[in-house]
C-alpha cells in the first residue's frame, strides 16, 4: 500500500475513535447532571448506571491518544508539548474521574461522597468543554512553529514551539470554546437519553426527565448551528502539491460540498440527533433515543474530522507560521509503521464485537433501585 | 540554557514522580488479578460458595487499587507528548506503535471484562464470569507486555534506522522491537514481581485476620493461594533478574558499572553484596569507590557473563573505550571522548544534509547522508559536553540494586516458610510474631518493587533512549515554571489519592474482621 493511502486510512481510524469518544462523553454529560436531583437514591442510580461504562470513555481517550501518537507523531509532539495547559487540565479532570466512582461510597472514604461527586461533575464540565476546545484547534489552529532542524541545536533543540500561553490561547479562543460548549450540551443531552434508556424507576422521574432532553438538546442545537456556521465560513490551510501551505477561504464548506456523500452523512447524522431529541422529548414512552442520537453523533463527528484532515487540509493550522501547519502528509509515521499498525487494526472489529456483546448483556434490563440493593458491588 | 536545564530536571522529576506513583498500584493489580482468577477457578470447579465469598473479598480490594492504577497511568501516556515532545517526534515512529497496540489490545479487554467481573455475577453464567475474570487478568498482562516492549526499546533501541530527510528515526523491523530480548526478559521480570507483591499482600492481610482470630478458615485458604503465587513469582523474578543482568552487561555496560559502583574492572570481578560508597569518588581521581564492602568473589563476572573469569568493565574502562563484545571478549572500542567528537560530526553531517536539501544539491545530500550513516551510531553523544555526563547517578543506582536484591532474597525465604507453616507446621499460624512478620513484609515488598525500577530508569541516565537521545535533547518547549507547577500539582493530587486508597483499603480489611468473608450475606 502507498503511504498516502495509509495516511488517509489512519485518519479514518482517528476519526472513528474521535467520534466514539464524543459519543461516549455522555458519561461525562451524565456526571454533570448529578446534582440536578436532590434525591440521594436517584443520584445513586445515575452514578451506578454511568459507572458500569465509565472506563470505556477513559479507554477510548487513551487509545485515541495512543493511535494519534503511533500514526501522526508530529501532532502528538506539537499539540501535547505545545498546548501544555489545555491537555494537562483535561488529563487532571480524567484522573479525578478515575478514582471517584470506586471511592465515593466506600467506608474509610476520608474526603466524603460529595467531594468525589464534585470531582465527577468537574470532569463532566471540564472534560467535555476542553476536549471540544482541543478538537477546535483542528480547525482554528494554534500559535506554534515547527522546525525539525532544531534537533541538532544543542542549546535549544526543541523542534516545535508554541506561544508562551501554552494552550491558554486555545481555551480563550471563542470559536474553540463554542465547539467546547456544543460538545458539553450534546453530552448532557445524550446522558439524558441514556438515563431514559438505562434506568427504570418511576419513583425517580427527575433522573429520566424528558424535559432535560429538550432543555439540553435545545441549547445543543443552537450552539451546533452557530458552530457549523462559523466553521463553514472560516478560512483554513491547504497543502499544495509542492508541499507549501496556502490559506483558503471557506475551506471546510468547500470540503463538505466537494464530496456529496460527506454532506449526506453529515445531514443524516444531524437529523438523527435531532430526531432523537424531539421524539424522546415529546413522547412519554419512547426510550431508544440514545441509539439514534449516538449513531447520528458518530456520523457527524466522523465527517467533521474528514473536513479537518482530508483534501490536503491542515488538521492543525499554525496561525504563527502557516508553513508549520500539520497535514496528514507531513506529520505521519513512516510507511513501515503505518503498515504494521494497519495489520493491528484488523483486530478492531473483534474488539468492537466483544464490547457490544457485553454492553448488550449488561444492559438487557434497565437498572432499578431494587437491583442496586441486591448487588454486592456498587459505586 | 539555564532554563533549558531547569526544564529538563523538573520534567525528569515529574516523570519520575508520576511513574513511581503508578508503580505503587500496578504490581498489586497484576498480582491480585491472577490470585482472584485462581480463587474463582477453585469456586467454579468445586461449586463451594465459600470460595465465591473469598474471591469477592479480594476482588473488592482489587477494585479499590485498580482505580488508582488507572488514574496514575493516564498521565504517563500523555506525558511523552506534554513534557518530552522532541522525544515524541524523534522516536515516535517506533515508540508510538506499542502504546497504540496497548490501547487496542489490552485496555479495551480490561475495561470491558472488569465490568463483567464486578457487576456480572447475576447477569452471566458461572463459566462466562470466570472467563471474564481471566480475560481481565490477561488484559492486564497484555498491557504490561506492550508498555514494557516500549520501555525495553528505550534501554536497547533496535529495529530502526535514521532518516535524515525527516530528521527522525523510523522503524524498519517490528519483530526486532516486539521480540527485543530485553523486552521479553523485562516483561516476565515485571509481571512475576507483580505476582510476588500480590502474594505478599494476600499473605499479609490474611495474617492480620489470623492475628484478629477472624475468618480463620478463609484466611488460611487465602494464605495458601497467595503463598504459592508469591513463591512462583519470586523464583521466576530471581531467574529473570539474572537474565536481566546478562542483558544489561551486553547492552548497557555503564548501567551495570553504576549498579556495582565499579570504576576499574578486572577478570573474575567480585560482586559487592553490600558496601558503603565513597561519595567523594570521581572518575580518574584514584580514590577507592567503596569504603566498606562485603563481596562475593567472582560474583559479578558470573552474574554478568555466566563466566567466573570474564572481564567486567568499570566506569573508567568504558570511558576509555575498553569493553566486552557479544562473545565475552575484551575489546577496545571508541572512548567516550571520541564518541562525543564523532557524534558532533554526525550532527554536522545532518546539518549539511539539511542545507544541501534546501539548495536542492543532490550530490551534497548523498555525500552528507553517507557520512551521517557512518557516524550515526554516536549521534546522541554529540549532545554531551563531556564524557562524565554519560555516567548515571552511581549512588542511587548502587543502593537501589542492593535493596532490591536483599529484599528479594528475603521474600524467597518468606514464601518458603509460609508454605511450610501452612501445610506442615500449622501451629505456627497461631503465633503473633509470624503474623507480624507477614504484615510488615507488605511495605518491604513495595520498597523492593520501586527499587527495581529506580535501577532500570536511573541507571539509563542521561539517556531517554540509550546512546541515541539524552534527556536534554528530548524535552518540550515549556517554561520550567509551568513544569514546576504541574509537578507539585501531581505530587499533591497523587498523595491525596494514595492516602484515600490506603484509608479505604484499611477500612475494608478492618470491616472484614467483623463479617463472614466466606458467606457475606450471613
Amino acid at each position: 500500500m502507498e503511504l498516502a493511502t495509509l495516511q488517509q486510512y489512519w485518519w479514518l481510524i482517528i476519526s472513528v475513535l474521535g467520534a466514539l469518544l464524543v459519543f461516549m462523553l455522555f458519561i461525562q454529560g451524565g456526571q454533570s447532571l448529578l446534582y440536578c436531583t436532590r434525591s440521594e437514591a436517584a443520584r445513586q442510580l445515575m452514578v451506578n448506571s454511568l459507572g458500569r461504562k465509565w472506563e470505556l470513555t477513559f479507554t477510548i481517550l487513551v487509545t485515541f491518544g495512543g493511535a494519534f501518537f503511533a500514526s501522526f507523531p508530529l501532532f502528538y509532539s506539537t499539540s501535547f508539548g505545545g498546548a501544555y495547559w489545555l491537555w494537562m487540565l483535561i488529563l487532571v479532570s480524567f484522573v479525578l474521574q478515575a478514582v471517584s466512582y470506586e471511592f465515593r461510597r466506600k467506608r474509610g472514604n476520608i474526603y466524603g461522597t460529595a467531594t468525589y461527586d464534585i470531582f465527577l461533575m468537574a470532569n463532566g464540565l471540564v472534560g467535555c468543554i476542553l476536549l471540544g476546545v482541543a478538537v477546535g484547534t483542528f480547525f482554528f489552529g494554534g500559535e506554534f512553529t515547527v522546525a525539525k532542524v532544531n534537533i541538532i541545536n544543542g542549546a535549544s533543540p526543541v523542534i516545535s514551539t508554541w506561544s508562551d500561553s501554552h494552550g491558554w490561547d486555545a481555551i480563550t479562543d471563542w470559536r474553540c470554546l463554542l465547539l467546547g460548549l456544543t460538545v458539553f450540551f450534546l453530552a448532557r443531552t445524550q446522558a439524558s437519553l441514556y438515563f431514559i434508556n438505562n434506568i427504570s424507576d418511576a419513583r425517580h422521574e427527575g433522573v429520566t426527565s424528558r424535559i432535560k432532553v429538550l432543555f439540553n438538546g435545545g441549547f445543543f442545537a443552537i450552539l451546533f448551528i452557530c458552530f457549523v456556521l462559523v466553521l463553514l465560513t472560516s478560512q483554513g490551510v491547504r497543502q499544495q502539491p509542492d508541499g507549501t501551505m496556502v490559506q483558503v477561504q471557506n475551506i471546510y464548506l468547500g470540503n463538505l460540498t466537494s464530496t456529496w456523500w460527506w454532506a449526506a452523512i453529515f445531514t443524516i447524522g444531524t437529523v438523527m440527533v435531532l430526531y432523537a431529541i424531539i421524539r424522546t422529548g415529546f413522547s412519554s414512552t419512547y426510550r431508544k433515543g440514545i441509539w439514534w442520537s449516538g449513531t447520528g453523533t458518530i456520523m457527524v463527528v466522523i465527517v467533521l474530522f474528514w473536513l479537518a484532515g482530508y483534501n490536503s487540509t491542515s488538521y492543525l493550522p499554525s496561525v504563527t507560521d502557516i508553513q508549520s501547519s500539520l497535514t496528514l502528509a507531513n506529520s505521519s509515521s513512516s510507511l513501515f509503521t503505518l503498515t504494521v499498525m494497519t495489520w493491528v487494526s484488523i483486530l478492531v472489529p473483534f474488539v468492537i464485537a466483544y464490547i457490544a456483546y457485553v454492553w448488550h448483556k449488561m444492559d438487557k434490563t434497565p437498572l432499578t433501585e431494587a437491583e442496586l440493593e441486591k448487588e454486592s458491588h456498587t459505586y | 540554557m539555564n532554563d533549558l536545564m531547569n526544564v529538563v530536571d523538573w520534567s525528569r522529576a515529574q516523570f519520575a514522580l508520576t511513574a513511581m506513583y503508578h508503580w505503587l498500584f500496578v504490581p498489586l493489580t497484576i498480582g491480585l488479578s491472577l490470585i482472584i482468577a485462581i480463587m474463582e477457578t477453585i469456586y467454579v470447579r468445586t461449586r463451594d460458595e465459600r470460595w465465591k465469598g473469598i474471591t469477592k473479598f479480594w476482588m473488592t480490594l482489587f477494585g479499590i487499587n485498580f482505580a488508582c492504577g488507572v488514574a496514575t497511568g493516564l498521565i504517563l501516556e500523555f506525558e511523552f507528548g506534554t513534557n518530552w515532545s522532541n522525544y515524541s517526534w524523534f522516536v515516535g515512529d517506533i515508540f508510538g506503535a506499542p502504546l497504540a497496540i496497548e490501547g487496542i489490545l489490552a485496555f479495551f479487554m480490561e475495561s470491558t471484562f472488569i465490568a463483567v467481573m464486578f457487576f456480572g455475577w447475576k447477569k452471566f453464567s458461572r463459566g462466562f464470569h470466570l472467563a471474564a475474570t481471566w480475560l481481565t487478568a490477561l488484559g492486564i498482562c497484555l498491557s504490561a507486555l506492550w508498555i514494557l516492549i516500549a520501555n525495553a526499546w528505550m534501554q536497547n533501541p533496535v529495529g530502526m534506522e535514521f532518516d535524515p530527510s525527516q530528521m527522525r528515526n523510523v522503524m524498519d523491523d517490528f519483530w526486532a522491537v516486539a521480540l527485543n530480548p530485553v523486552a521479553i526478559n523485562k516483561f516476565f521480570h515485571a509481571v512475576t514481581s507483580g505476582w510476588t507483591l500480590g502474594g505478599v499482600f494476600v499473605v499479609g492481610v490474611s495474617s492480620w485476620l489470623l492475628w484478629r482470630k477472624s475468618n480463620i478458615v478463609a484466611a488460611r485458604k487465602s494464605m495458601k493461594v497467595g503463598a504459592w503465587v508469591g513463591l512462583a513469582g519470586i523464583i521466576l523474578t530471581i531467574w529473570t533478574g539474572d537474565g536481566s543482568a546478562v542483558q544489561v552487561a551486553k547492552v548497557q555496560p555503564m548501567k551495570l558499572a553504576a549498579m556495582e559502583g565499579l570504576y576499574r574492572g578486572k577478570c573474575g570481578q567480585e560482586l559487592v553484596g553490600f558496601g558503603l560508597l565513597n561519595t567523594d569518588k570521581r572518575p580518574y581521581d584514584g580514590q577507592d569507590a567503596i569504603n566498606y564492602e562485603i563481596s562475593i568473589p567472582k560474583g559479578l563476572s558470573i552474574l554478568a557473563n555466566h563466566d567466573a573469569n570474564s572481564f567486567v568493565p568499570g566506569i573508567e574502562d568504558l570511558l576509555d573505550g575498553i569493553s566486552v563484545d557479544a562473545n565475552g571478549d575484551t575489546i577496545n572500542t571508541i572512548s567516550y571522548a571520541e564518541r562525543i567528537t564523532i557524534g558532533r560530526e554526525a550532527q554536522d553531517a545532518l546539518r549539511a544534509y539539511n542545507e544541501a536539501e534546501q539548495r536542492g544539491d543532490r550530490q551534497a545530500m548523498d555525500s552528507a547522508a553517507t557520512l551521517l550513516k557512518e557516524k550515526y551510531e554516536f549521534f546522541g553523544y554529540g549532545y554531551l559536553d563531556s564524557p562524565e555526563q554519560a555516567i548515571p547517578p552511581v549512588a542511587l543506582t548502587f543502593y537501589s540494586f542492593r535493596i532490591m536484591v536483599i529484599i528479594g532474597g528475603y521474600l524467597l525465604a518468606f514464601f518458603a516458610a509460609i508454605l511450610l507453616i501452612s501445610y506442615r507446621r500449622t501451629h505456627f499460624l497461631e503465633k503473633s510474631w509470624i503474623h507480624w512478620i507477614a504484615i510488615l513484609s507488605i511495605p518491604l515488598v513495595w520498597v523492593c518493587s520501586q527499587a527495581g525500577w529506580i535501577v532500570a530508569e536511573v541507571g539509563r541516565q542521561p539517556w531517554t533512549i540509550q546512546d541515541v537521545l539524552p534527556v536534554n535533547a528530548a524535552i518540550s518547549d515549556i517554561s520550567s515554571t509551568s513544569v514546576q507547577i504541574t509537578f507539585w500539582m501531581f505530587a499533591v493530587l497523587f498523595t491525596l489519592l494514595l492516602i484515600a486508597e490506603i484509608s479505604i483499603m484499611l477500612r475494608q480489611i478492618g470491616k472484614s474482621a467483623k463479617t463472614n468473608i466466606e458467606n457475606p450475606d450471613k
